[in-house]
This record gives structure tokens, sequence and C-alpha cells, in this order.
């Protein structure tokens, strides 16, 4: 199969390649973060990149909720066991020292702060650490939660990964979310692909921000006051 | 002589009621109990309440349980996927009723029936749509909302061994509803790979207690195209 960029993403990739950090970019930044030992587990969609950037040496304890931690990357093709999947319900593998248990037990794991971090995406983050991620309220829309409400209030730290702004351009970081909430106060620290922020009680102050992007041009697409 | 070995999925289910709350273990690919789905829907009983993790993908397992105009409600955590087709259109016409929980508090209900625990306080969704009209009380500096046992009439789950007295071992991320679904289901179905001879599995490894279980119902391993064993 031939991978093709759409002319569309090509052009936005060039317009913003000196101030942009890319997906993987963002997945590196987030992997630096984790330290060895951590037990860590990683949402569906752009969080699931982290595992890739985790540098070899560094032992991490990567959970998933449908019952499994010590697991690996993706098996060869032809080696699928669909009976080990991950909560993207992909098949993974298992590394030494891994083990499965009941779903009871797994989110135990999560609301009883055994896991470390938890990374997952999100419509909206609040810079009172409020998190949007399930539902966008829409009246034709069907809900679905899934475990992202039980995540997000139990890890003991919760970050979030997602593009600082939506396609449309206006800012993701708000005062407050005006999508369905999945959590009060529960966000601990924000990658997106300009800046890392961390909540502060006084706010969201930057820590880490694109080369080249000064204060100002990324408090103007982020719709709550930032902190240097 | 206690033997819960039944020969076929029909006869396992062939005391399953109209308007029966029905658990059904599975996520994803793995642990989907589909031959009991497929008796289930041979049984021809309608009403059901089903309570998954889910709500059926594509044409089959519980898609085809809802196709047929089976099911009254479902509770779940993740209805809306890319195959729900059969679920959204019953949903969007107003024919089938959605109780959304999140996942974790659909497990830990599951797990609290089964337990005997009359409901519990937990942080997850406070302050969200998904708590409203809810109980709450901050305990140990936090809010916490009520949330109450759900029990069912009938689990069907997927075991990979069992044995005449309905102990049960599983198979990889094929366990995740099954031992607590097991628990808290007044008659509980498992589909197994193995029926294996009393005393043969280690009971260091029973995950599923017979107890727990009234049925066990032997079906054969199915293979992918690809070769990876299928859930």
């Amino acid at each position: 199969m031939t991978i093709t960029t759409q002319p569309s993403e090509a052009v936005a990739t060039r317009a913003h390649a000196s101030v942009r950090w890319s997906r993987d970019d963002m997945a590196r930044r987030v992997a630096r973060d984790i330290a060895e030992g951590m037990v860590v587990n990683l949402g569906i969609g752009l969080p699931t990149l982290v595992a890739n950037h985790l540098p070899p040496g560094r032992e991490v304890m990567m959970q998933s909720e449908n019952g499994v931690i010590g697991f690996g990357p993706a098996p060869a093709p032809g080696e699928e066991d669909y009976d080990l999947i991950n909560a993207g319900k992909q098949p993974v593998t298992l590394r030494p020292g891994g083990a499965f248990f009941h779903h009871a037990d797994s989110f135990a794991m999560m609301r009883g702060g055994h896991i470390d971090v938890c990374v997952l995406g999100a419509f909206q983050v609040s810079g009172a650490g409020d998190l949007a991620n399930w539902h966008t309220g829409a009246p034709d829309a069907i809900p679905a939660v899934g475990g992202a409400m039980d995540l997000a209030t139990g890890a003991r730290r919760t970050w979030v990964m997602m593009e600082h702004t939506t396609k449309a351009g206006e800012p993701k970081i708000v005062e407050s979310c005006t999508y369905p909430l999945t959590g009060l106060a529960c966000v601990s620290r924000i990658y997106t692909d300009l800046a890392v922020l961390d909540v502060i009680p006084e706010g969201l102050r930057v820590i880490d921000r694109c080369e080249g992007l000064t204060m100002a041009a990324l408090q103007a697409v982020t719709g709550t006051a930032l902190r240097d | 002589m206690i033997d819960k070995i039944v020969p076929t999925p029909a006869l396992a289910l062939a005391d399953v009621q109209e308007g029966a709350t029905v658990m059904i273990g599975g996520f994803g690919t793995a642990g989907i109990p589909n031959e009991l789905i497929d008796a289930l829907i041979e049984r021809g009983v309608g009403e059901l309440t089903i309570i998954n993790n889910n709500a059926g993908n594509g044409d089959h397992g519980i898609g085809a349980l809802l196709a047929a105009g089976r099911v009254r409600k479902v509770v779940c955590s993740f209805p809306r996927q890319v195959d729900s087709w059969h679920f959204d259109r019953l949903y969007r016409e107003g024919r089938v009723e959605l109780e959304l929980v999140p996942q974790g508090t659909l497990a830990e209900r599951i797990r609290a029936a089964g337990a005997g625990i009359g409901g519990f306080f937990t942080p997850t969704g406070y302050g969200t749509e998904l708590a409203q009209g809810k109980e709450t009380r901050l305990l140990d500096g936090r809010w916490q909302v009520f949330e109450t046992p759900l029990h069912a009439d009938v689990a069907l789950i997927k075991a990979e061994r069992g044995d005449r007295w309905g102990n049960l071992t599983y198979r990889m991320t094929a366990r995740n509803f099954g031992p607590i679904m097991a628990m808290a289901a007044r008659v509980t179905v498992a589909s197994v790979h193995e029926v294996v001879e009393l005393g043969a599995l280690d009971p260091e490894t029973v995950v599923t207690p017979g107890l727990f279980v009234q049925r066990v119902v032997p079906v054969a391993r199915q293979r992918t195209q690809s070769g990876g064993i299928k859930a």
C-alpha cells in the first residue's frame, strides 16, 4: 500500500513547519516525561504514538483498560491473536512480566490511584484543568464514554495530548469548556503541537513552546490567560 | 454428581424468558460468546435488557440481536462505533433505550451486584452529565457519586477451559467482564473451548470458581483468515 499525503495537508504542513510540532514530535515530547518504572495508560488515537518514542532501555508498565498490563508493540502480520488486544481493539503482544486481570480490577487500578500517568486526547481543556473529551453534545450525536471518565478522574496524573486549535483555528484551551465535561480539574499537563502547559492553581503556565513561537502568538490562539 | 456441562448453546439457553436482563461478556474481538448470542437470537425472546461494554458490531452477535428487534434497552459504556449501525438506527428512531455508564462504573456496578453490595460512591463522573440526578457526597476530600448494583437474570460469557463443577480459566484479554458477570447473574452460561476432567485445572489458576457458573457449553475455537487466533 502506498501512503499518500492529501494536497491540503501538505500545504498546511509547509505553512506551519517552522512553528508547529509534528505528531511524532509531540509523542517524543510526552515520552521524555515518562520516567522509568511508571505505570502508564495511553488513550486511543494520538496518545498511542507515545509508545513508539520511549527509549529502548526505559522500563515502563503499559496498562490497558481491557485487562492487560505490560503489553508491547503490534505483532508481525499473520501473528495476530485476537484474544490479546488493547483498548483500541488492535492486536498487541505481551512483554515478559505482563499480566491479565478482569475489568473490575482494571478500573480499580485507575480509580484506586495505581496508574501513574494517563495520556488522553481532548476536545477542550479549561484553564482550571477541566476536561471535555467524550461527547460533542450535538443533538444527533450518540454519546459514548468508555473509560474516559474513570481514567481522567482516577489516574494520579492526567495529561492531555491534542492539537492546540481545532481545524477551523478555534482554541481548544478555553476559559471554561463548552462541550460536556469528562471530569473537573483533573488535567495536570497539556501537550499540544505548539506548547507544553502545566495546570497550576493560578491557571496555565507555559513550560515549553515551539522554537520561534512568541508568547504573544501562543496567547493569541489560546482561550485563557497563560503565564510564562 | 454435579455436572454443569450442557452439550449445546440452545439447550443452555432454553429457559431464557421474554423481558430478561442479559449480561454479555466481551470487549472488542476478545471474549465475545458468539455461539451463545446466536442461541439467544434463535431462542426468539424479546424485550431484553442487554448489559455489555458496547452495543453491537456489524450484522452479527449483539448487532444481529438488535436488528431482530429483541432489545428494549442497552446498558453500556461505548455504543457508538464505526459498525454499530443497528444500534445507531434503533436509537435514533427511539426504539431502544440507552443507559450510558462510564466503563469502570459499569464494571464496579456489576461487581457490586455479585458481591452483595447495595451501592457505592465513586469520584468517576462527578460534575458531568452522567451524574445528573444522582446523590453526591464529599468523602475523603473528593466529591463522589452514588451508583447502584447491576443484576442480571442471565450472563453469557466466554471462557477458555471449564470443568463439570463450572470452574473456569480464561485466555488473555478475553477475560474482561467474564468473572464479574458470572458473579452478578442468577444463571451464568459460560462457553469454553475445552472441557476438562474435574481436578485437571490447577486450583491456583482457577479464575472463576464453579459456584458462580451454572452451565458450561463446549464450543470450537475459530481461526481468522490471517491465521491468527480468533476470539
